[in-house]
Formats: structure tokens, C-alpha cells, sequence
């Protein structure tokens, strides 16, 4: 029983870390192009200094 | 007919307007961007652009087609990047204005993350939830089970609360209006599934469904975000045309001064001046003055016309040649385009009314569910003779498991999918019921120029040397207006010239070895033309050392594959009606090519709108498709509309929906899709009727726990959605050119 009250905390923690992973992708704008960000990974773009 | 040779103007929109000016003189527009297929068109797009010195952010989105553009410079500067998009093959259409879509983004994004939040607690309750349930049958104590019901409230307390905000508002403002919408069930659904199953775990009882109450909101929550990307730009039209109605006008007084005044206060018997590249503000007489106008506003005719003393002017109409003087004939409240103002207010006022078909099932919905879960709490406290917390636990399994799954989820779903195909054929959908209304339509209403022909003039006739078609078509390089456009694309093969002079409003000049090439008006090419009005159309004059004038004369064409879609509407069994500001023969002449029988020639803005009205009175659903901004009017008071990407500016917005290209087989296959996507809507609709039948019975009696409220919500959820995808893979076969 001791080990639920370690193992539960710990996999919430764990989770907590995904779901403040998540947050910040979604607050970066991460989620507003999905099909653009999968293929731009494919193209070589040259340095641009402003982004 | 002579031609006017403004540069660029004929058919041809600066986009300056719409570009927005930053601090730090930074210019920002937001466009969408046709024929981007994938992430090629994306990298070689946003290079060539950024390439540009004075181009400081370009950036395409692949999922919605939209191009952000921002340089340091003047507005104007716009044209010159949609040139290098046209260059490579990407015809534009400006977006929504930047501040309407920031609150955009902001909404989805508070929705987005209220469904990660949500999803979260989902899924560790659910863990937690299964060891219960597995307990159950296993040899979990009492105090374990307690442990784990604790740590399931902790999670799913503050996450419903915090994550259900979206329904708690809108619910709340609905009840406080004495109404009910679509989240009063469900704010009713969870938040007293939340309580119950607090209470019960208060009390040590054997279930808790803050797993259900969560899958509930997470579902929802994720059709509130499709729903959310679907809603594009709504706002209407009026405010660009009303713009244009309230310029002022120069008003010539009787000592000869000049004074500026509004449009609205202009008394009948007063003198106008509309000076060049201005809008005549006024219905009235020409008094003085001989010049040529753009009357595609008033006639959707962009064809210049002349105009000479006697001769009657109409607000809107553009004065492209010289100033000339007008008398009023009518006050500026009573013009021609404050009448299509009031017109398009009207009607947008009445298309506010239509109910989605989803908000009016709520309407019986949520009484019945209410009741049936009233029902389920006094039947078995009285003919059950349980106490009052069991009761309610089951009075709370009904509202679970009948909360609108299908309605929340499966309506957005299906119209994302259908959103999304329509864009890969090119077409924007900017009102989030347009798909519906379009489905329910019998009618189909076409403009003729710009809608079922191109827009502008392809070269119809040339001089029979070939040498000088080819000199023409070289200098016609040099320029970007829309006839010489039309020339050079007929041969453009020739070689371009350089040094070309081009002269507003005149034409070209180039200087050949034998001395002075000149294309352009009769005028400006020194041509004694009496003979110059023999045929319909523009037509362009050239003048040769050497050579006899020659003259090449511009026709409107039809679309490519017009015969073929209008064909196609027939077999979808519309009836199709020709509406044209056009006179009677190049009416009756396309009509007849293209096999629709019914048309009516010479229509005003306000003849359009009243054919529509007369239509919709004989309880016809009508779409209008068309261009003009004379068919704004009628385009707002149709049950659905259609506009080309070369649509002036207030037409588009007036429209449900926008489509790309010079091919017309996007208007057959958005309303077959429209049909399409309404079938599964309504098969969703069903399913969920059939769903409830079977599962509110079994909650009434008091069978389903906590597992089988989350299996049977998990297997519609999962049902309807699937369904829903199917519109994602609808094609049309007898449309692929």
C-alpha cells in the first residue's frame, strides 16, 4: 500500500510535466499550422535572420 | 468603343487597402494564398518573398493557406509581392484583418488548452478509475477504494472546473435570458455528475463517475475546438460598401467655389464634380464634361463605357478619363448605392435568423432529457422506495449518458472535414452555417461576368500580320494592365520589349527603329476610327510606322469548363436562372452556349436582390453565385451564396463561401458536398436518437455504472466521428477535367 502513496504522486507528477509541455506548445503557437510544421522539416531554408 | 488605359484599374484591385500600417512603418496583410499543395509550395513561396529587401516577415500556413506578410514601406507595396505570387502561379485573396483574427487565435488557443487540461485529468482518473473497477471484482478494501476515489476527486475538481469554463458562461447567460442553448445540458450534465460523485465519495459510496463527467468535457471541448477553426471571417459587407457611400462629394456652388460635403447631403439640382480616378457619389445627369466610366459596381460590366453631357450617372460609377460636372437628379440618401446599403443591411439582417440544425434539435432536446432524469429521480423515490441520494445517482447516469455527444462533437467534426476538403478544391467556406444553408438550396442564381466568364477580356480578334501581333504582345510585356495582360498572354511567346513608356490613361509607347509604336486608344494612337464601334467588347488600337492601324478587339470568354458545370448543376436537378446587368444579346447568346433557359438581362443591384426575393417567395431555396459588387445585394439576401476569388471586396464578405481559380466546377461540387456533409450530419443526429433509445432506458432503471457509462460514450464519440470523416473523402468524378 506504501508504494501507491509514492508510485501515485510520481506518475501524476510525470503527467504534470506533459500537460506544462503541452500548455507551452500551445501558447508558442505550435498547434497553428500541423500540416505546415510536418513538411517544413523536409526543406533546406536558407538562415533568415528575422525568423 | 475606345479603351481607357488607366494603369491597372479595369477588373484590377489595388490590395493597399486592406494591407494594415504598424508602428515603425511596418505594413502587415494577411492573405490566402491559392494552388498551395504541400510543403514545396510553402519553402519556395516564403523564399521568394523573403528574398525581397523590404520584406520583413513572410510566413504560409499549410493547414489554412494563409500567407503573413509584413515589409517595411508603403501600403502600396503589396502589389508588387502579389505580382511575384501571380508570377509563380498563386492568384490571392485578402484574409481577415489582423485584430479579428488575433481574438480568433485567442479563443482557439483558451480552448485548446482547456481540452489538453481536460484530456489530462482524463487520463489519469482513468487510471485510477479501472483499478476501481477492477477492484470490484477483485479483493480491494473498502479504505483503498476510498484512496482511490480521493485522488480522482483531487484531479478532477479542479480540472472541470477549471476546464469547463467555455460551457459554465454561456450556459449561465443562456438560463439568466430564459433560454436554453446546447451547453446548459451539458454544463447541467457535468457539473452535477461532479457533485453527486463528490458527495458519494464523502460517503464512502461504491462509484463515482468523475471519469464520465470528465470524457464528457473532453469531448465536447474538442468539438468546440474544431467548431472554432471553422468560424473564419463573418463580418459582413456593409461596412466596405457603406465606406464607399459615405465619400464625400465636391459640390461645384453658384460663385464657382468648391466645397466638400457627404453624399447624404446632396439636394436634387445640385452640381457635382467628380474629378478623375474618383467615384461619381451621386445618381444624376451628366452636365459637362466627356469621359469614360467603370460602371462594374452599378452593371458588374467592367467594360468602360462613355459618357457625354445628357448621359445618366449613377453613384458608384468609377470616372476614369476626364472630370466631368453632374446635376443631381435624386438626394445622395436616396442614391443607387445607399439603396444597396440598406438593401444589404436588410438582408443580413435576415439571414442572422437562420438556426442550426443542431441548436434547433437542442431546442426539444434538452427539455425531454431534463425530464426523463426528473422522471428517473421521483420514480424511484417513490416506486423504488430508495433514498434520495441513490436516486439521484440514477436521475445523474441518465443525464451522462444522454449528454449531446453526437451534437457536440459530431457536428463541428463533419464540418471541419468538409471544410477541409473544399480547400484542397480551392474553396474557402467563411460562414460556419453556410454548408447547411447550401445544402437545403433548389436554386441556383448565376451572374454572368466574372462568374460564368473570366474575369476581364481575352483577346478575341487580331490583325491578320502576324509580325505586329507579336510587336504588340512585346510591348504588352511591359505592362501590368488587364488588356494588355489579355494580349500578351495570347502570344507569349514573343519577345519582351524594353523601354516601353506607358502613359495613364493613354496606352503604350515604344520607340522602334523605323520610329513611334503606339498601342492603345484610338486617340492616343492618332486613329480616325468611326469605324471603331462594330462589335461588343473593349478594343485596343495600334499604330506602326509603316503599317495600316491595327485593332485588336477583347471579348469576355467562359470559363473553360463552364458548359460542363453548368451541366453538372442540372444533373444535380437545381434550376438555374442567368441574372445579368448585361443587355439582352450576350445574355441570351450565353445562355443559350451553355443550356440554362431561364434569363433575365439588363439587372440592376436592386433587380437582383428582388429576383432572389421573388424566388424565395414561391418557397424556392436559392444560391446566388456571382462577382460584382452589383450582386452584393443579392449575394446577403440568398439562403446560401457563392463569390470567385476575383471578387471585389464587400462581395466576397457578403458570400457564404469563396472558390480559386478560373474553373466554375467548384460551384457544383461545394453544393453536392454541402448535400453530402448534411446527410451525415443527420445520419449522426439518427445515430445518436437510436444510441439514446437504447441506453436511457437502461439508465432509468438504475443498471448503468460507472465502466459502462464510459464504454458507451467512448463507442458513439468513436461512431460519429468516424462517420463524420467520410465527407473528407467525397469526389465528384464527372467534374475531373
Amino acid at each position: 500500500m506504501t508504494s501507491l502513496l509514492i508510485l501515485i504522486p510520481l506518475a501524476l507528477i510525470l503527467g504534470l510535466i506533459g500537460l506544462g509541455a503541452f500548455i507551452w506548445a500551445v501558447r508558442s503557437g505550435q498547434y497553428e499550422d500541423m500540416d505546415g510544421a510536418a513538411q517544413r522539416i523536409l526543406h533546406d531554408m536558407e538562415d533568415d535572420p528575422n525568423g | 468603343m475606345t479603351v481607357a488605359w488607366p494603369a491597372g484599374s479595369v477588373g484590377e484591385q489595388s490590395l493597399a487597402g486592406h494591407v494594415q500600417r504598424e508602428a515603425g512603418g511596418l505594413c502587415r496583410i494577411g492573405l490566402f494564398v491559392e494552388g498551395v499543395r504541400c510543403g514545396g509550395c510553402v519553402a519556395r513561396i516564403e523564399r521568394t518573398l523573403a528574398a525581397q529587401p523590404h520584406v520583413v516577415h513572410a510566413r504560409l500556413n499549410l493547414s489554412t493557406r494563409r500567407l503573413d506578410l509584413a515589409w517595411k514601406g508603403a501600403r502600396g507595396q503589396v502589389d508588387g509581392l502579389v505580382g511575384l505570387l501571380a508570377g509563380m502561379g498563386h492568384a490571392v485573396v485578402p484574409w481577415m484583418p489582423d485584430d479579428v483574427a488575433a481574438a480568433d487565435r485567442r479563443h482557439e488557443q483558451d480552448l485548446l488548452l482547456a481540452f489538453g487540461v481536460s484530456a489530462f485529468a482524463l487520463a489519469n482518473v482513468m487510471m485510477l478509475a479501472w483499478a476501481v473497477w477492477i477492484g470490484h471484482w477483485g479483493d480491494m478494501g473498502p479504505g483503498t477504494r476510498a484512496f482511490f476515489h480521493w485522488m480522482q476527486a483531487l484531479i478532477a475538481v479542479p480540472a472541470i472546473a477549471w476546464a469547463g469554463r467555455p460551457f459554465w458562461g454561456s450556459a449561465w447567460r443562456a438560463l439568466r435570458a430564459g433560454q436554453t442553448n446546447m451547453d446548459v445540458p451539458i454544463a447541467a450534465g457535468v457539473l452535477l455528475t461532479t457533485a453527486m460523485s463528490l458527495s458519494e465519495t464523502l460517503r464512502h459510496g461504491p462509484h463515482v463517475y468523475f471519469d464520465g463527467a470528465l470524457a464528457l468535457l473532453t469531448v465536447l471541448l474538442l468539438g468546440r475546438w474544431l467548431d472554432s477553426r471553422m468560424r473564419g471571417r463573418t463580418r459582413s459587407g456593409i461596412a466596405q460598401l457603406a465606406s464607399i457611400a459615405a465619400q464625400p462629394v465636391t459640390l461645384r456652388l453658384a460663385d464657382g467655389r468648391t466645397e466638400a460635403v457627404p453624399a447624404g447631403r446632396v439636394r436634387p439640382g445640385a452640381l457635382v464634380v467628380v474629378a478623375a480616378g474618383e467615384r461619381v457619389g451621386v445618381d444624376g445627369v451628366v452636365r459637362e464634361g466627356l469621359s469614360e466610366v467603370d460602371a462594374s459596381l452599378v452593371t458588374g460590366e467592367s467594360d468602360p463605357r462613355p459618357l457625354a453631357p445628357g448621359d445618366e450617372a449613377i453613384a458608384g460609377m468609377l470616372n476614369l478619363g476626364q472630370p466631368i460636372l453632374v446635376e443631381a437628379s435624386a438626394a445622395g440618401a436616396d442614391s443607387t448605392l445607399a439603396e444597396m446599403v440598406r438593401l444589404m443591411e436588410a438582408a443580413e439582417q435576415r439571414r442572422g435568423r437562420h438556426v442550426a440544425l443542431a441548436d434547433r434539435v437542442v431546442r426539444f432536446y434538452t427539455p425531454a432529457v431534463h425530464g426523463l432524469a426528473l422522471a428517473t429521480f421521483l420514480g424511484w423515490l417513490v416506486l423504488g422506495a430508495v433514498g434520495w441520494q441513490l436516486a439521484l445517482v440514477h436521475a445523474v447516469t441518465v443525464l451522462i449518458i444522454a449528454c449531446p455527444c453526437a451534437l457536440g462533437l459530431a457536428v463541428p467534426a463533419t464540418q471541419v472535414a468538409a471544410a477541409g476538403r473544399l480547400l484542397n478544391e480551392q474553396v474557402l467556406i467563411a460562414s460556419p452555417t453556410a454548408l447547411e444553408r447550401a445544402a437545403a438550396v433548389d436554386t441556383v442564381v448565376l451572374d454572368k461576368t466574372g462568374t460564368l466568364t473570366l474575369p476581364g477580356a481575352t483577346l478575341a480578334e487580331t490583325p491578320a500580320d502576324q509580325a505586329l501581333v507579336a510587336l504588340a504582345s512585346g510591348m504588352a510585356a511591359a505592362s501590368a494592365h488587364p488588356l494588355a495582360r489579355a494580349l500578351r498572354a495570347h502570344a507569349p511567346e514573343a519577345p519582351a520589349l524594353a523601354s516601353v513608356r506607358e502613359v495613364r490613361g493613354e496606352g503604350l509607347a515604344w520607340q522602334g527603329p523605323d520610329g513611334e509604336v503606339r498601342l492603345g486608344s484610338a486617340a492616343f494612337c492618332k486613329v480616325d476610327a468611326p469605324n471603331a464601334q462594330a462589335g461588343p467588347g473593349p478594343v485596343v488600337w495600334m499604330s506602326a510606322p509603316g503599317h495600316a492601324p491595327a485593332r485588336f478587339r477583347f471579348a469576355p470568354v467562359a470559363r473553360p469548363d463552364a458548359a460542363e458545370a453548368v451541366a453538372a448543376l442540372q444533373a444535380q436537378g437545381f434550376r438555374l436562372v442567368l441574372a445579368s446587368g448585361d443587355r439582352a444579346g450576350p445574355t441570351a447568346e450565353l445562355a443559350g452556349a451553355l443550356g440554362i433557359g431561364e434569363w433575365h438581362c439588363g439587372q440592376t443591384p436592386a433587380d437582383k436582390a428582388a429576383l432572389i426575393a421573388r424566388l424565395q417567395a414561391e418557397g424556392r431555396r436559392v444560391v446566388m453565385v456571382g462577382d460584382g459588387l452589383n450582386d452584393a445585394p443579392a449575394l446577403a439576401l440568398a439562403d446560401a451564396s457563392l463569390a470567385p476569388g476575383t471578387a471585389v471586396d464587400a462581395t466576397r464578405r457578403a458570400a457564404d463561401a469563396v472558390w480559386m481559380g478560373e474553373r466554375l466546377a467548384p460551384v457544383p461540387f461545394t453544393l453536392a458536398l454541402a448535400a453530402r456533409a448534411h446527410r451525415i450530419v443527420r445520419q449522426n443526429i439518427g445515430f445518436s436518437f437510436v444510441y439514446n433509445a437504447v441506453w436511457v432506458p437502461v439508465a432509468m432503471a438504475g443498471l448503468v455504472t460507472p465502466w459502462i457509462a464510459a464504454a458507451a460514450m467512448a463507442a458513439s464519440s468513436l461512431a460519429v466521428t468516424l462517420n463524420a470523416m467520410r465527407v473528407g473523402r467525397f469526389s465528384m468524378p464527372e467534374l475531373r477535367a
